[in-house]
């Protein structure tokens, strides 16, 4: 069990370290959330330049264009860019992180080609048309139509929880083009080019109050069959080939910057009393010692996926302590700061964000069942 | 980084979860796999292992639920260099002070709340037997004041450490809470079907899992950085996950849960021993504001 770097990795490690305090007072101010063309130019903008310096993709096999660094620099990255206050990966997210690997897996050359380069330069923004109203957790449920005419699939139906839509120039959609078939079986993925007819997208206004998802409406939107990843009502196994990207480096930033919350809360608390109250200063004590350890549970879960090939058990367990201990930490933080959190502001911002933590990318239930019946063995109920 | 076991580790593990969990094992043999000399340099008949190592071996012994003062005896050889049984026993900020299985040790390791230390001849000890909740934890009651101590860096080590091997116990017998919950879950039948098919209990497991697995990899890393504070925090979560765990399990049992011979008690009990051993929840909490 080592948790110190190894020479490479210091070495990385400066290299970046130097690059961060170089580049970060060059970066404009960060745009208004609600300025979506504004946040759409300064995530691509820091995006290019990850790339001109060489760290754009940088988890991406070297095939893929990408650095292909190993999960422990993946991590390195991921912790020192948070450190420096370093952008997010914002817009680019799903290409870099779901749309982009997907096709690196399982595209053929002309797709990687054409699909890949735009992602790390920060020339194109992808967003994801996956959940439907009547399928989130259960997901294989969608019944967005696709009908194959000629060369294109006329696709019919509704998305919803889609990120980033009003700026993306691609979605990697899922649609049915078998309803006849077990769920599972006859699901296709389909690039689809944003500005095609057909395609409306409508702002989801969230209880936090901003437009971080919206609803897409497809009315008989023609895409090519050439846009088809992998082969008909293969669509299924395709997206799940993306979770073997996964290298246990979900949430790494945001764990770190849990950390430095926690430590800005105790702070606060010292300068207006609250630190006295000794429920209180224990509660941060707590989340003090939750969050090293889901640090150290991000390094294993590297580690082992580094070893392996993939983060084990580690990760339904980690979403599940991650997702509730970070709502922890903004109840703690309205008690620190009293009235304030009746107020907009950042910790109230916070701990509304906060909300859809134990919701998003898998319900705190669906991991629960995930660590129940995959780790632990139990038997499925009738 | 690579923080994972390594296969020197691995084999260490596989070595002790066999004698330790597959039958329990006598004093005489725990002495003999070298359970209390791992850390011993070895020149001097140890096997010059390191805290990890040490992490990895108790986490076994919980897991079996061993009894007898191992700690004590695995800090008391490692730091002070001193051989026979011995037991450390913190001072605590209220109630006795109870010394288990003192008629067995050697030396009883007596530590204050500022971390002073009295090495005491265990004969010399004035002490009571008391009736012991936990019925493989005999306790005895200290009389009188507790003599004083010194403060040493050594004395430190041996608070933390013993902070530490107390929450790979801890970890350990998390571990076996799971295994003992699922099992029983998975045969025990109600509405046709095990109790383990019904989310309700399903949840309460994966929870148990979760506890043990975030508490598991605290203490390894921990035992790596050998840090006072991140022991502090890594003896935390191994408390709530082996004092929630045997919990959980206790009512996954349901009625058969409550009676002796179910033995699901004896996982609890000293759960709630351990949880006061090394450095207790309020020590462990002030430990960690400090550094905030």
């Amino acid at each position: 069990m080592q948790l110190s770097d190894t020479t490479e990795e210091a070495d990385f490690r400066r290299r970046l370290r130097e690059w961060l305090g170089k580049t970060l007072p060059e970066l404009p101010a960060a745009p208004d959330p609600s300025d979506w063309p504004g946040r759409r130019a300064f995530d691509t903008a820091w995006q290019r330049r990850l790339f001109d310096a060489g760290y754009a993709g940088i988890h991406w096999p070297v095939d893929a264009g990408g650095r292909g660094a190993t999960p422990s620099e993946h991590l390195i990255f991921l912790e020192e860019t948070e450190l420096a206050g370093a952008p997010y990966v914002g817009a680019n997210f799903v290409g870099l992180l779901h749309a982009g690997p997907t096709i690196a897996t399982e595209g053929t050359p002309e797709q990687r080609a054409r699909f890949l380069p735009p992602v790390l330069r920060g020339e194109e923004i992808w967003c994801q048309g996956f959940s439907e109203p009547g399928a989130g957790s259960d997901l294989a449920a969608l019944r967005t139509r696709a009908v194959r005419d000629g060369d294109a699939y006329v696709v019919t139906g509704s998305k919803i929880w889609t990120s980033h839509a009003e700026v993306a120039d691609w979605c990697e959609l899922l649609v049915r083009t078998d309803p006849d078939a077990p769920k599972h079986r006859g699901i296709t993925w389909l690039a689809m080019p944003m500005d095609a007819p057909g395609v409306t997208v409508r702002p989801l206004k969230t209880l936090a109050g901003t437009t971080e998802f919206a609803e897409l409406f497809l009315d008989e939107v023609r895409i090519p069959v050439a846009n088809r990843l992998g082969a008909e009502n293969d669509g299924w196994r395709v997206t799940m080939v993306t979770l073997s990207f996964e290298r246990g480096t979900a949430f790494a930033s945001e764990t770190v910057a849990c950390q430095r919350e926690v430590r800005e809360l105790a702070r606060v608390a010292r300068a207006n009393g609250a630190w006295e109250d000794l429920e209180l200063r224990r509660e941060l004590a707590t989340l003090a010692a939750e969050f090293a350890a889901l640090w150290r549970l991000v390094q294993w879960n590297v580690s082992e996926a580094a070893a392996n090939g993939v983060p084990g058990a580690g990760g339904s367990v980690f979403k599940l302590r991650f997702s509730e201990a970070r709502q922890r930490l903004y109840d703690v933080a309205a008690r620190v700061v009293g009235g304030e959190a009746l107020l907009e502001g950042a910790w109230s911002a916070q701990r509304l964000q906060g909300l859809s933590y134990t919701i998003a990318a898998g319900t705190s239930q669906i991991q629960r069942n995930i660590v129940a019946q995959r780790i632990l063995g139990l038997p499925r109920g009738r | 980084m690579e923080f994972r076991l390594t296969e020197d580790q691995h084999s260490l593990q596989r070595a002790l979860r066999q004698v330790v969990t597959d039958r329990q094992p006598s004093w005489q043999e725990l002495t003999e796999v070298g359970l209390f000399q791992l850390r011993v340099p070895e020149p001097e008949g140890g096997l010059g292992l390191g805290l990890p190592e040490a992490v990895l071996a108790f986490e076994e012994a919980g897991r079996a639920v061993l009894a007898g003062p191992l700690v004590g005896t695995e800090v008391a050889a490692a730091v002070l260099g001193l051989d026979g049984r011995a037991e450390v026993v913190r001072v605590p900020a209220r109630g006795p002070v109870l010394v288990p299985e003192l008629p067995t040790l050697d030396h009883v390791l007596l530590l204050h709340p500022d971390d002073s230390l009295a090495v005491l001849p265990a004969a010399a000890v004035d002490a009571a037997p008391a009736a012991a909740v936990d019925p493989d934890r005999p306790l005895w009651r200290l009389d009188g004041t507790p003599p004083p101590g010194e403060r040493t860096p050594e004395t430190r080590r041996v608070a933390a450490d013993a902070t530490l091997l107390t929450a790979a116990l801890q970890v350990g017998l998390a571990s076996r809470t799971v295994a003992e919950a699922v099992a029983y879950a998975r045969t025990r039948e109600q509405f046709g079907q095990p109790i383990g098919a019904f989310q309700a209990v399903q949840h309460l497991c994966a929870d148990m899992l979760a506890r043990a697995e975030l508490a598991r990899v605290a203490v390894y890393a921990a035992a790596v950085s050998g840090d006072e504070v991140e022991i502090a925090g890594a003896k935390l979560l191994a408390d709530d996950a082996a004092v929630h765990g045997a919990r959980d399990c206790l009512q996954v049992h349901g009625g058969m849960g409550f009676t002796w011979e179910a033995r699901v008690h004896r996982l609890l009990k000293r759960a709630w021993a351990w949880e006061q051993a090394g450095a207790d929840r309020e020590r462990c909490l002030e430990s960690l504001a400090t550094r905030l």
